[in-house]
């Protein structure tokens, strides 16, 4: 299968105190037609950036150092700003975790939703306006001849993600960048916005790359997921095999840690501290300081990648340990 | 210069300022959200309203002129003057001197006057009637009024979103700017720009409008500095909307209510201000403040002479009262601070 999307040692830096802060680290994944990966880790730990860096919109002093960024063949890192403009929205495009504070608050959603046709397709304006019905339509807005005029406040946080869904969509994008699309929403509602996802992916071949922290999205819609901790990716895996075989110590305390009713009543196992600050770093693993299974080389060395099986990466002393070194490549 | 005499720009003016009229009532009507504010406005301050739309009408009254049609027997206006509406009412009512309001006779030496009864707020020195001239006045003071907002809020538009949205050097500048500005005695600048430009109309509006963007310029740049970094602005950027589009069609709107509340605002301020000009005799000719002006030295006589500073001053009075209060209601209406909020 021919990757849509390659990413490659992708690095990004915010200005620090004494050197540049590497807030995206040397991170590779591709992402083929009609896929879902899933980008998992705390809050923290660069996924928003990396999104960001792919769209080329980190905000600044941020800037990507390093890296390809390689969508059907083409270096995205390298196209100049107006036809970078015109991938945004048209071949990529991304929606938000916010959906209270990513529409408009003076402008009706139906123009909001046209103005992203209108840009991308030369189209009348009575044109965009029934393709944004349609639209409506299909995202499952009801009575969505009304909401065309309707402004944000109108309307409640789940139709706000089903009109930033359908803005992301008005030009048919390749890839749709999903920022935790669910976060600000209650649960039943997360559940339709899921759905409406899994649809749009399968029915329109749209590739996924999704962006979250909850384990159980992921296992609701990935078709694969990579790690990440502290601006690295720590594992790389199909969905199966890393929910049911995590080989990375944070993706099996990420996994501990998810609340189930049949434990009720014990305590949850949790990782115990937070994501260290990007200046805190350790050199070595960047989740030596928080590891139960850390030993002598971890906190000095970066593990190397290895490749435990087929589609499968990890990066750790332990696993490497563990396996005596075979399968390493 | 183009072929054009004052009086025909003058009633040009007039034209696309009532089109300029039209389009806003067919914008506040189209949109829900303006339409809505529109309407609470109109039930909270009914009366403030009509009393800014007279003193519109008085001033576009004043705006529309044309040669000729003037009787033979009137002998106080050049032939062949343009005259407006207004000037047409109250042709050949110049007395030779003082009348009181409603008087028989001459105010002093008690001669006969030419139209006896007729002058309802007396005439001045000149016998030139003080209705007229204080409906005069009202053109000069809307003129003054909003000649000088359309200079000074778009320059403060243009350099505060400007300097808030791109930053960097754009806004170094901007800010030495408006620091220059700031630091100078905004009379003494003002004066020196009138000394430099002269004194007709349009000078003195540059001179109050050059002066009076900095504030407005900090306002419109801070705000534009929390709106950039709103979540719907990374989404339009997301979107590949250029940064122009984004200004125009992300920034502006969401600046349009402090607009709306600066211009009421900075309208009366204006207005104000051209008093004090007129008092320091770099005023406007035919202003409220000219009349104030030349009404001092006639408060010193005996009998005095009242009518001309009231007339004047009542009519400010009226003006900027009803406009703070017109203004007052747009902010309340507009502001969400002050507003009950929808959600």
């Amino acid at each position: 299968m021919s990757a849509l999307l390659e990413v490659r040692n992708l690095r990004t830096t915010f200005p620090g105190a004494l050197r540049p802060l590497p807030v995206v680290d040397d991170i590779s994944f591709s992402l083929a037609r009609g896929e879902v990966l899933a980008l998992v880790g705390e809050s923290g730990s660069g996924k928003s950036m990396t999104a960001l860096s792919i769209l080329r919109l980190v905000p600044k002093p941020g800037q990507v150092v390093a890296g390809e960024v390689m969508l059907a063949g083409e270096d995205l890192l390298q196209l100049p700003v107006t036809q970078m403009r015109r991938v945004r929205g048209a071949r990529i495009a991304m929606i938000f975790q916010e959906p209270m504070t990513c529409l408009n608050p003076v402008v009706t959603v139906g123009a909001q939703v046209m103005e992203a046709i209108q840009l991308h397709d030369s189209m009348s304006k009575v044109d965009a306006r029934a393709r944004t019905r349609e639209l409506f339509a299909e995202v499952g807005i009801p009575d969505p001849d009304a909401r065309l005029d309707a402004y944000p406040h109108h309307l409640s946080g789940g139709l706000k993600q089903r009109v930033m869904i359908a803005m992301a969509l008005s030009t048919r994008p390749e890839i749709l960048i999903a920022d935790e699309p669910t976060t600000a929403l209650d649960v039943t509602i997360q559940a339709q916005i899921l759905a409406l996802l899994r649809n749009l992916q399968r029915d329109r071949g749209t590739a996924i790359l999704l962006i979250t922290h909850d384990l159980g999205i992921v296992n609701e819609l990935a078709d694969r997921v990579a790690v990440m901790y502290a601006g690295r990716l720590v594992e790389v895996a199909e969905r199966k095999a890393l929910l049911s075989d995590p080989l990375h110590p944070y993706t099996q305390g990420l996994l501990r840690s998810i609340p189930a009713l049949s434990r009720a009543g014990e305590r949850l196992p949790e990782i115990p501290g937070v994501v260290p600050s990007p200046d805190q770093w350790p050199a070595g693993c960047r989740f030596s300081t928080r590891c139960p299974l850390r030993f002598e080389p971890c906190a000095e060395l970066f593990p190397e990648e290895i490749r435990p099986a087929a589609g499968r990466r990890v990066w750790c002393h332990e696993v490497e340990r563990s396996m005596g070194g075979k399968g390493a490549s | 210069m183009m072929g054009f005499e004052p009086y025909v720009f003058s009633n040009l003016v007039t034209v696309a300022v009532l089109i300029g009229l039209g389009l806003l009532v067919r914008v506040v009507r189209r949109q829900r959200l303006w339409n809505e504010a529109a309407r609470q406005l109109w039930d909270r301050r009914k009366l403030a309203i009509v009393l800014v739309g007279i003193y519109l009408v008085i001033g576009l009254l004043d705006s529309v002129a044309w040669k000729g049609g003037v009787p033979e027997d009137v002998v106080d206006v050049l032939p062949n003057a343009p005259l407006t509406l207004i000037d047409r009412v109250f042709l050949g009512t110049k007395e030779a001197s003082y009348s009181a309001p409603l008087a028989l006779v001459e105010f002093y030496g008690a001669a006969p006057l030419r139209r006896p009864g007729t002058h309802a707020l007396g005439t001045d020195i000149l016998g030139r009637d003080v209705l007229y001239l204080t409906l005069k006045g009202a053109r000069v003071a809307l003129l003054i009024g909003g000649l000088t907002s359309l200079i000074a809020i778009p320059l403060a538009l243009l350099f505060g979103v400007g300097a808030g949205y791109f930053g960097g050097r754009f806004d170094d500048f901007v800010f030495f700017l408006i620091s220059t500005l700031a630091s100078m005695p905004g009379l003494l600048l003002l004066i020196a720009l009138i000394m430099a430009m002269g004194r007709d109309t349009l000078s003195v509006c540059i001179a109050l409008g050059v002066t009076s963007w900095v504030g407005f310029c900090r306002l419109s740049r801070a705000e534009t500095l929390k709106l950039r970094e709103l979540d719907y602005v990374s989404a339009a950027r997301a979107l590949g909307l250029s940064e122009y589009r984004i200004v125009v069609r992300h920034i502006l709107p969401n600046l349009a209510h402090l607009i709306v509340i600066t211009f009421v605002l900075m309208f009366s301020g204006l207005v104000l201000s051209e008093v004090v000009l007129s008092w320091l005799g770099i005023g406007v000719d035919g202003s409220w403040g000219q009349m104030i002006d030349g009404a001092r030295n006639e408060l010193s006589r005996e009998p005095i002479i009242w009518w001309n500073i009231a007339a004047a001053g009542s009519a400010l009075f009226g003006l900027i009262l009803a406009v703070n209060i017109v203004g007052d209601g747009i902010r309340d209406v507009l502001d969400p601070r002050t507003q009950k909020g929808p959600t």
